[in-house]
């Protein structure tokens, strides 16, 4: 000891599931379980990622990468999918090398199935002969289609295709960002037509490359992904001729819309022999899946920089009228899919890293809580964070941030309590909008992501949406969810009552908040959250 | 009373020098602002390098501030960030020992649990968080006792109070299982605090080897132990985890 110099503590910042610092695994060599094993590939925004899962659903081995995150302009954001597929091989041979380390006796043979979950809505487009994306990936953040977007919606607006696609018209979606790319891609259209050029979501482009790519790739997606395009009917799950024609998209590039878990193809990369490809679900959606919601009713909600919370509402897609979207949760191979409501906060960890880095109130977003419980309540403050306007279930971009309520009486030791106050609110009024859309009652939230080691925060949701909060033992939901569905469709798990049997909980929070307190205070965050309204004048 | 020592106000005047606008200075540069001998100034100097207050550039020659200053000013780890920090570890070591994880640290005179992670089965569980426990019978407590001087102290100065017909009581006893402790590297409750718990906890350290915490396990007595005392697959199990956790802390290897 004292050869190694101290290294200064790390930042710890509040992460998606996505984003969870990867942990190593070599010290957990004692209780891993013998094989076999379940591989999950998780093409995140920020990075890629392999982990290796036994039948318990425990990680045997992580590997990760970073990739570059491109910003050509101010509001763009691009991947080089090239590197992406690099980075994917690489950390699927890091986890199996560290697995050979770890576990006696394994060897790639132990992996019976590889999943895939991914960044959604992110966009490629390649050459089918020759393998090379024909531009840089358009990530979900880029904003260079809302133009496009207003355009499409013509008199009708932002709903035009809600109807079909369960989503609004907006530069998230994949299928505006297609359209933008053979517009300004020379001579993409006509090739695209011709049919030498293919379309796909993170989840197409690296399950066509460990299929074969060139050499026989297979060109598919999954129902969840695929719901992200603003190109399928949520109904008929197929891609909807009437949209694709309205948003200018050649139905030649679109790969087959597949199930979540099936066998897609196989693959041979890192050391991998003929090991069946088996699942692909959206990020978000994988967590979901993860978490084991498999009842309608059931609810998720993943806190990092943002948080995305997610309701099983079974096997009708319910239309929202009150600001959520509609989406496919999951579908297991012929068994009918399972539909989701789904409701983003913008502003969640990011409002704790704002306190840290931009007010300086805390040197660690740990530190939140810490200040947070040196006071009782409050202290009459609310905080709404509406840095680029108010999400769901308002909608207004010409909102602004408010803390309201100040007084002499109001130290920063209050503003942080209203800081972790703004997410637990945000929360309920995501559930609220679920409870009225679906008419199913929220019983308990499962939670994941950075935030949850915040147990101020996580009894403050408890007591605000006055139902049990409940975090599970495996903190990387996202990748178990993958590593479920590709298990599943390959036998490894029987059926999904045995994915439910893996699910442990590691803590609940019950609700103790009085309900006319509750009550109080949630009229307060409404009438707060009114005077954030109309802070933008109207532009032009 | 002597007057001040002239050599720390000169060290001082350096600290403030270092501290101002430009952030990197020569040896000349600081003499000459502080009208001192070069030789002085770069005694000085030197001793505030070897205590790591001042870092010198190996390329330029030139002084700053050093990384020491701030964790001076910086040393409380947040138990928030502890637990932040312990998560995952903990988590992995309630499923690898079928037991309740437990961190604690110390506070005032006991032991304050920052993290509670449940037994792996579907039974119901309260969530203990912000609970305390004895210092003198418990496994944290003990290790916390056996670990970190002031919980010593706190430990000498707390009522002994016999929760069971096992609890330690003698202090000349208790100091032998606190030599014991130290010697294997954690320590144990055997139905000490609650009839039939039993529970073995392990000292998490942060970057400069301070024991900031202890982690362990909680359970059935007839589950944690057999008939030669704790089942040895979970002492290995806590003390894998209370690395894991020091190891996350900045904690060299060790």
């Amino acid at each position: 000891m004292g050869s190694t110099p101290p290294r200064p503590t790390p930042r710890q910042e509040p992460q998606t599931s996505e984003e969870h610092p990867v942990t190593e695994s070599t010290t957990r060599t004692s209780s891993h379980g013998s094989g076999p094993f379940i591989a999950a590939i998780d093409q995140g925004t920020t990075s890629s990622r392999c982990i290796l899962f036994d039948r318990d659903g425990r990680i045997v081995a992580v590997d990760q990468k970073e990739h570059e995150q491109i910003f050509p302009k101010p509001g763009w954001v691009e991947h080089d999918a090239a590197e992406i597929w690099t980075n994917v091989q690489e950390v699927v041979a890091g986890a199996i090398g560290k697995a050979a380390q770890d576990v006696p006796g394994f060897t790639p043979a132990d992996v019976k199935a590889i999943g895939i979950t991914n960044q959604r809505e992110t966009t490629v487009l390649w050459d089918r002969h020759t393998g090379e994306p024909v531009h840089n990936a358009i990530v979900w953040q880029d904003t260079r289609t809302d133009a496009l977007c207003r355009e499409l919606g013509r008199n009708v607006g932002q709903d035009r295709f809600r109807r079909e696609t369960g989503l609004p018209l907006a530069s998230y979606f994949a299928g505006p960002k297609i359209r933008w790319l053979l517009d300004n891609v020379d001579g993409l259209r006509e090739r695209a037509e011709a049919g030498d050029i293919l379309f796909g979501t993170m989840d197409s482009w690296v399950i066509w490359n460990l299929t074969g790519g060139v050499d026989g790739g297979v060109h598919v997606t999954d129902v969840t992904n695929a719901s992200r395009t603003l190109l399928m009917n949520l109904h008929t799950l197929n891609w909807d001729e009437k949209i694709l024609a309205s948003i200018g998209v050649p139905a030649a590039v679109l790969p087959e819309i597949r199930s979540s878990s099936e066998v897609y193809g196989s693959t041979g990369i890192g050391g991998l022999n003929d090991v069946p490809v088996a699942s692909a679900l959206g990020d978000q959606q994988a967590a979901l899946f993860g978490q084991t919601c498999f009842a309608e009713g059931e609810a998720k909600s993943t806190y990092g920089t943002g948080t995305f919370m997610l309701m099983n509402t079974g096997g009708t897609p319910v239309n929202s009228y009150n600001g959520l979207i509609t989406t496919v949760g999951y579908r297991v191979g012929d068994e009918a899919p399972v539909y989701a409501l789904e409701g983003s906060i913008a502003v969640t960890g990011s409002l704790v890293q704002w306190m840290r880095d931009q007010m300086g109130l805390i040197s660690t977003a740990a530190e939140i809580e810490t200040l947070a419980s040196s006071v009782e309540d409050n202290g009459g403050a609310y905080f709404v964070p509406a840095f680029s306007g108010l999400f769901a279930p308002y909608w207004r971009d010409d909102a602004r941030g408010v803390i309201a309520g100040l007084t002499r009486y109001v130290t920063k030791a209050h503003i942080a309590r209203a800081v972790l106050e703004a997410t637990a609110w945000q929360t309920r009024e995501i559930a609220d909008a679920m409870t009225k859309d679906s008419g199913v009652e929220l019983t308990a939230l499962k939670v994941d992501g950075g935030m949850t080691s915040n147990n101020l925060l996580m009894q403050t949701l408890a007591d605000f949406l006055d139902a049990p909060v409940v975090r599970p033992m495996v903190a990387e939901t996202t990748c178990l969810g993958a590593a479920y569905a590709a298990g599943l469709a390959v036998g490894f798990w029987p059926d999904t009552d045995a994915l439910r049997a893996n699910w442990k909980r590691a803590a609940e929070w019950t609700p103790r908040m009085d309900a006319a307190d509750r009550d109080r205070e949630y009229k307060n965050w409404l009438k707060a959250v009114q005077r954030t309204m109309g802070w933008i004048e109207e532009e032009h | 009373m002597p007057g001040p020592i002239q050599s720390l106000e000169r060290a001082a005047a350096i600290l403030r020098l270092l501290a101002g606008g430009e952030r990197r200075l020569g040896l000349s540069d600081v003499a000459s602002s502080l009208g001192l001998a070069k030789g002085t100034t770069h005694g000085i100097l030197r001793t505030l390098q070897q205590e790591g207050f001042v870092e010198q550039d190996p390329v330029s020659g030139k002084y700053q501030l050093g990384a020491e200053l701030l964790r001076l000013g910086n040393s409380y780890l947040d138990v928030h960030e502890l637990r932040a920090r312990a998560l995952v570890w903990t988590d992995d070591l309630a499923r690898s020992s079928g037991e309740a994880a437990y961190l604690g640290v110390l506070h005032q005179q006991g032991v304050l649990i920052v993290h509670h992670v449940f037994r792996p089965d579907d039974s119901r569980q309260v969530l203990e968080v912000g609970a305390m426990q004895p210092l003198h019978c418990t496994a944290l407590g003990k290790v916390l006792s056996a670990f970190d001087p002031v919980a010593h102290s706190e430990a000498a100065e707390a009522e002994w109070t016999a929760l069971t017909a096992r609890t330690l009581t003698d202090p000349a006893l208790f100091e032998e299982e606190l030599a014991l402790v130290r010697a294997r590297g954690w320590g144990a409750d055997l139905e000490e605090t609650w009839d039939g718990v039993a529970s073995v906890a392990a000292p998490v350290y942060d970057r400069r080897r301070m024991p900031v915490g202890a982690v362990g396990v909680t359970g059935a007595v007839e589950r944690v132990c057999d008939a030669e005392g704790v089942r040895s697959r979970l002492v290995a199990a806590v003390r894998d985890c209370a690395r894991a956790v020091s190891r996350d802390l900045g904690a060299g290897r060790f």
